[in-house]
């Protein structure tokens, strides 16, 4: 029960008990409720499953484990 | 798409599994545990891609798949009654029951709707006051905040015609129990990266101590699994057992704290059948006793009806990774996903529908019939 | 609608005169009669029908009306006939608004007469309101196949080259989002439009096509699987070569769908003598509808009846058909 996909915050506000932001998916805007990542924010990336945001991706971490994995890509195999 | 197309990347790929193939010396049988992993898996071939050094068994990690029989029954009872209205995922309306299954109850009249959120059925019973409308509340932990949220949120607005129908399950008992078997070949694990983005992974780190096994938190794409599975085999031909987490970009150590609290006020542990796998002790969820208002269970006077599953079925022995869909003598003839004898070959993410969807081939292939 | 407007009494003649005619018009309907006398040259008659049932009735794209008489053209123009004549049955349900019908209706017409073909022959039954949902089309079509010419999904040989016509997955896409309420940057239209006169063309370029098939429920796999048991073969694609738009596929992340499974209602995919290809390639790309046209794939065997894909990976896995309803993943 796990399929969930980052997605980018583009604005958020309050709807009655619960934070909602339009958040863009590729090409696809949908709305997203945001209560359980209080704190992300416009511009943030966030992993959605079910319409809820489940965690703010950590843009700095992803960064840095990404470009060791690209390092390897750039090495002809032996 | 920005954090999941670079994690595609072939030529990565490639590295990270010239990278395996450097570091193993002898073969090891790894599992892992969400079915969302096992379709990514069986897509992009990866298990090709890393055998034979590593032999990759796939886990009961579809909620769908071990969902009880006794529930879904309920389930298909409760969704034919007249004045309900059933809203559930799209992966629970082909799954089996005794007799029937969602379907087949939609067709004879019943009114089911398919919802992608909790938050859709409440939104019908908050538009149709008359209606019982009862959710599915199926999933591992992932699932359950937002399913919490629902419940809370009814219960605040006083919905009264808004209820679930709880069948969330948990895995590390899961785990456990598949590591406690005599039986069990598998020596380390790929633990799912979005249970873990919802409760962390301490009990992972806990399993991992207990029985001496290395789990790695890992994501979905297919440059995740890879890298998870490195990590487990530099664990694996190191002598290391522990908890690790690929999955950084999403899951910390303590999970989402304002998840946990909305989930924790709504739902308490509870004993749960898994299907094909039988009782589990506290591995599920219900709704704790101020909400049984909204707890379905209790609303509608429905008994499980018991029956056997059919015999040739060997999904128990699948969704512990003892046997390959492969093995078993109805999977591809009496058993796809037209007509399902279990519940595995019914979920786009049971290991029988993804073998039978990316792999049949090499049943031909190999002549096992 | 009433139930009367079916019953062939004043009322039909009324619906008939005020919004049938006006909206389809042409001189064999207006005649009236209980059947369509046609002149119909000497050869092969080609002759289709469809049920359309979509719902919602309009929709980004298109609409059911414009839809059916896409889809009864294309059934023709991938056999090889030029469509010359399409039948029209309506089944209303009781209290659908007038207005809807006429919309319909029109859509229709103005799709038919784009395309040159003329509905000749129509019907209306109205049903008790909860027995219809609001609206059914049924079309039949007639067409004159090219001479010369036979196309069959059971052409295939080894060694043909699979050629799609463009980008997968729009129509199925552009559904679910008015029914889900997906919200596009770049909305997704359906893709429906008639493929006659880019059928035509291919038929005019090249002698060497051996089937072509639009590749409507079910999608593109489905479409593949059919020809591949019908003609015996192997038939192996390449991910990488497929094109799917960005909104598509982030629509297919979102819902756990596989592209090649959604319906498409302007595509066709041809198989073609390995020595046309390019010729038929080059027919494709310079026709409006063919434009995005690529080379996917290629027959390879006859051991096994299936469709198998060359994954961006290197790997390779099998393409399924679609199995019963296409149901959105969680997992």
């Amino acid at each position: 029960m796990c399929l969930a996909i980052p997605g980018r915050i583009l604005n958020s506000e309050q709807v009655g008990e619960s934070r909602v932001g339009d958040v863009q998916f590729g090409g696809i805007t949908r709305k997203v409720y945001l209560d359980f990542v209080p704190e992300a924010a416009p511009g943030d990336y966030v992993i959605v499953h079910v319409g809820f945001a489940i965690s703010r991706v950590d843009a700095e971490e992803a960064e840095r484990t990404f470009a060791l994995l690209e390092e390897m890509g750039e090495v002809p195999p032996e | 798409m920005k954090y999941l197309d670079e994690y595609r990347d072939p030529a990565i790929a490639r590295a990270l599994v010239e990278k395996i193939r450097a570091r193993v010396t002898r073969p090891w049988v790894l599992m892992e545990i969400c079915g969302g992993q096992t379709h990514t898996l069986m897509r992009y071939g990866i298990d090709e891609l890393v055998a034979p050094g590593v032999d990759l068994v796939h886990g009961p990690g579809c909620p769908v798949c071990v969902t009880a029989l006794e529930t879904v029954d309920k389930a298909l009872a409760i969704a034919a009654r007249p004045e309900v209205t059933f809203a559930s995922y799209g992966d629970m309306l082909r799954v089996p029951g005794s007799h029937s299954d969602l379907f087949r109850v939609k067709a004879a009249g019943g009114d089911v709707r398919i919802v992608y959120s909790p938050m859709d059925a409440l939104k019908l019973a908050r538009a149709m006051p008359d209606r019982k409308v009862v959710f599915f509340a199926v999933g591992f932990e992932t699932t359950a905040p937002a399913n919490a949220m629902a419940v809370w949120q009814a219960h605040r607005e006083g919905l009264t015609n808004f209820s679930v129908l709880v069948s969330h399950v948990l895995v590390p008992p899961a785990i456990r129990l598949l590591l406690q078997s005599p039986s069990n070949r598998v020596q380390g694990f790929i633990a799912p990266g979005h249970v873990c983005t919802v409760v962390g992974y301490r009990e992972y780190e806990e399993l991992a101590r207990e029985f001496r096994v290395p789990i790695v938190v890992g994501g979905f794409e297919p440059l995740d699994l890879l890298e998870a599975i490195l990590m487990l085999v530099s664990q694996l031909e190191d002598g290391r057992a522990e908890a690790e987490n690929q999955y950084v970009r999403s899951v910390a150590r303590e999970g989402n704290v304002a998840a946990r609290r909305t989930m924790e006020q709504v739902f308490e542990v509870a004993d749960r059948k898994w299907r094909g796998i039988g009782e589990i002790a506290q591995s599920g969820y219900r709704l704790r006793p101020e909400f049984e208002a909204h707890d379905a269970e209790k609303i509608f006077n429905v008994a499980g009806v018991s029956a056997e599953e059919p015999p040739e079925c060997i999904s128990a022995l699948v969704l512990q990774g003892l046997k390959k869909p492969t093995d078993c003598t109805a999977f591809g003839e009496r058993c796809t996903p037209d007509t399902p004898m279990g519940a595995p070959m019914v979920s786009g993410e049971g290991a029988c529908a993804a073998y039978y969807a990316y792999r049949r081939h090499e049943r031909d292939l190999v002549g096992l019939h | 609608m009433l139930l009367g407007h079916g019953s062939g009494g004043r009322l039909s003649a009324e619906l008939v005169r005020d919004v049938f005619l006006p909206a389809l018009g042409n001189a064999v309907l207006g005649a009236l009669e209980d059947q369509a006398t046609l002149e119909v040259a000497a050869g092969r008659v080609a002759f289709t029908t469809d049920s359309f049932v979509v719902k919602p009735l309009f929709f980004r794209g298109g609409d059911i009306g414009s839809l059916a008489v896409h889809g009864t053209i294309n059934d023709l123009a991938v056999g090889g006939a030029d469509p010359l004549f399409l039948s029209a049955a309506f089944i209303l349900e009781e209290g659908v608004p007038l207005d809807t019908v006429r919309r319909v209706a029109q859509s229709m017409g103005e799709a038919a007469a784009a395309a040159g073909v003329r509905i000749v022959t129509a019907d209306t039954k109205v049903v008790e309101k909860g027995k219809g949902d609001g609206l059914f089309v049924n079309t039949a079509g007639i067409g004159v196949v090219r001479p010369g010419v036979t196309l069959s999904a059971a052409n295939a040989r080894v060694g043909d080259r699979v050629i799609l016509s463009g980008y997968i997955g729009d129509h199925g896409i552009a559904i679910l989002a008015e029914r889900e309420g997906l919200e596009f940057d770049n909305p997704i239209g359906s893709d429906s439009a008639p493929l006659h006169t880019l059928t035509r063309a291919m038929l005019d370029a090249s002698g060497g096509i051996r089937a072509m098939r639009d590749p409507t429920r079910g999608g593109l796999a489905s479409t593949l699987n059919e020809i591949a048991a019908q003609s015996g073969v192997t038939i192996e694609i390449d991910e990488r070569a497929i094109p799917v738009r960005e909104a598509v596929r982030g629509a297919c992340e979102m819902l756990g769908l596989d592209p090649l499974h959604v319906a498409n209602e302007g595509k066709l995919v041809a198989i073609v003598a390995p020595e046309s290809a390019e010729v038929a390639l080059a027919a494709m790309r310079g026709h409006s509808r063919g434009a995005e046209a690529r080379i996917i794939g290629t027959v390879t065997g006859t051991a096994r009846k299936m469709v198998l894909m060359r994954t961006s990976f290197g790997t390779t896995r099998i393409v399924d058909m679609l199995a019963g309803e296409q149901l959105p993943r969680i997992c």
